[in-house]
């Protein structure tokens, strides 16, 4: 037999929020309309970062591994031919993981196209009273 | 009165997880070692490690809190498993195809994804082990005739909310969601928030459950507090995700909201368990002794992981710990001090029910070492993780390997702890692991005569 009523109605409330905001999240509230989608290029390269599982030591956004530093503004702040040569011959800490020069090609795309969607750590921001933070740097 | 059906099942999931977290530990502490000496077994890269780590102690969340739904359900609460079959092929199918993720990640073949590195076919086979338990539980469940005390309804929305939350973990596979960088990343975090819920829910269900049963009190369980609680962390959830995302340039709304859905379930949570203590009489602890004990260390420990969770909610305080080791205290502190605290009650609340005479259902000299060897270490390795964190949020220069060397005392003070933590822990494990053994293998457990709930 299931529970009290009340709590059905509760549930039952939560339930439909949860789904409405879902809905928004899935929609509008994502939807970066000024951000291009991506291309096949860099959907490739996408693939070949979860291949050999990147997200092990490197983030986007602060998310992921902390062995390695995060990319999401490596292309801007240090360009397309360091991060190609971190890629093709490793490092101390990184290991060479013998990519062929078109899944290079695809990553450096990638690292492109994500460099695009926002800045990470933020640069301009303003701290409000109450705690929260806009970012001037956030590309919307 | 009625007769139960075998509890077996159950003993045996709780088996498999104490294995997963062993294993779990070990890859654990090569990859902090490799954080510091990357050449440190170099064929085993950090790319298999972490993943091998995280799905293992990810696993034995998961393991030991169905266990001892399959266990307590035919038990202790008079209904028989709707089927035990079901329950056998949901083992069968999840060993193997636990089997096949490890072979996966020694191999080199990942899927990628942070908390789902493995080939993402085999979130077929687990997901249909969902549906087994899912089916199992809600038919057996059929049986009670009174209104549910409220761990019932925490493990139900766990269930529910796995399959959820699994499905939504797979959505980037659809270009929908893959081709725009800010949803996937937003409805990866979303989905992990609402992982993390569902665990939570099983995982603070077995506390209740066990608190329930040695106090004797079922009032505990269908208190209007116990209900709140509920309710509470159901609302975080669903919808308390977002602080791990405040940093990603979506709609400011969802960042506005997430804020306001504060952390406040644990603060609930850990009042049920303190009013629960001091509600117990000195015959109970003593003879519950080491599931009390890990109860209590699961209490201070929420508070303590309470207080870090609220500074890193808040978005100006989030900006400089987002990304950084801070993060990586919260993760443990809650699953080592809270999940796994409350699963060891779990494992020796049985072993206490079913084996009251041996030497370990009690408190041990051996258990008690393990005991407060895993916490004190678990203590030094969450201040070095936040000291860490500090380190690095407080960095102001451009070199990522510069920041590295600053905060490289405290990762060698993380990794030297994690393995004082891992052999606490393995001391526990191993009487654990045997005392349920000797359950499992006894007659009575197959066709005993179970207690009235």
């Amino acid at each position: 037999m299931a529970p009290g009523i009340n709590n059905r109605v509760i549930l039952g409330m939560l339930g439909v929020a949860f789904v409405v905001y879902t809905a928004f999240v899935y929609t509008s509230g994502t939807a970066a309309e000024h951000l291009a989608p991506m291309n096949d290029n860099e959907r490739a390269g996408a693939q070949v970062y979860q291949d050999y599982n990147c997200v092990a030591c490197h983030q986007f956004y602060g998310l992921g591994g902390y062995m390695g530093p995060d990319l999401t503004n490596v292309i801007s702040k240090r360009g397309d031919a360091y991060a190609r040569a971190f890629i093709t011959a490793g490092t101390a800490t990184m290991p060479n993981l013998g990519l062929a020069e078109d899944e290079i090609d695809a990553v450096v795309a990638y690292l492109a196209f994500v460099d695009k969607t926002g800045t990470y750590p933020a640069e301009n921001y303003e701290v409000q009273w109450y705690g929260f933070v806009a970012q001037e740097d956030d590309p919307q | 009165m009625m007769a139960a059906r075998s509890s077996v099942a159950g003993l045996r999931f709780m088996r498999l997880g104490m294995l997963a977290l062993a294993a779990g530990m070990f890859f654990g502490v090569i990859g902090g070692f490799q954080f510091l000496f990357p050449d440190f077994l170099r064929e085993l890269l950090f790319t298999k490690t972490r993943p091998l780590h995280v799905s293992l102690v990810v696993s034995w969340i998961f393991l030991i809190a169905i266990g001892g739904i399959y266990f307590y359900l035919p038990r202790q609460c008079r209904f028989g498993l709707w089927s035990e079959r079901a329950a056998n092929w949901h083992f069968v199918i999840f060993t193997v195809t636990g089997l096949v993720i490890i072979a996966c990640y020694l191999s080199g073949q990942f899927g990628g994804r942070e908390y789902f590195a493995f080939p993402p076919v085999l979130s077929i086979p687990i997901f249909l082990t969902w549906i087994l338990f899912g089916v199992n539980y809600f038919k057996t469940l059929r049986q009670e005739t009174e209104p549910w005390p409220v761990y019932y309804w925490m493990w139900g929305t766990g269930i529910v909310f796995f399959f959820i939350t699994y499905v939504e973990a797979h959505l980037w596979l659809i270009p929908y969601f893959r081709d725009t960088m800010i949803r996937e990343i937003m409805v990866q975090w979303k989905s992990y928030g609402a992982l993390t819920g569902s665990w939570n829910m099983l995982v603070y269900g077995t506390a209740l459950y066990i608190a329930t049963r040695i106090s004797g009190d079922g009032k505990l369980a269908r208190s209007k507090l116990a209900f709140s609680l509920y309710f509470l962390g159901l609302f975080n959830l669903m919808f308390g995700w977002a602080h791990h995302t405040y940093i990603v340039p979506s709609e400011p709304w969802i960042r506005s909201f997430a804020y306001i859905v504060s952390m406040t379930e644990l603060f609930i949570f850990g009042k049920i368990i303190w009013d629960w203590r001091s509600s117990l009489t000195e015959w109970q602890k003593n003879a519950y002794c080491n599931a009390y004990r890990f109860l209590i260390a699961a209490d201070i420990w929420i508070f303590v992981n309470l207080g870090l969770a609220l500074v890193i909610s808040v978005p100006a305080l989030n900006l400089f710990t987002h990304g950084t080791h801070i993060t990586v205290a919260h993760a443990m502190g809650s699953t080592i001090g809270i999940n796994t605290m409350v699963l060891l009650a779990s494992i020796f609340y049985v072993i206490r029910e079913e084996l009251p005479l041996e030497v370990h259902a009690g408190c041990s000299r051996q258990i008690r070492f393990g005991f407060w060897t895993a916490n004190i270490s678990l203590a030094v390795f969450f201040v070095a993780l936040i000291l860490a964190g500090i380190g690095k949020g407080a960095y102001a220069g451009a070199s990522f390997q510069e920041m590295m060397l600053i905060i490289r005392p405290y990762l060698l003070v993380f990794a030297v702890s994690g393995v004082a933590m891992m052999v606490g822990f393995w001391i526990i494990l191993w009487h654990g692991f045997r005392l349920i053994g000797v359950i499992q293998s006894s007659e009575t457990i197959r066709y005993a005569e179970a207690e009235p709930a």
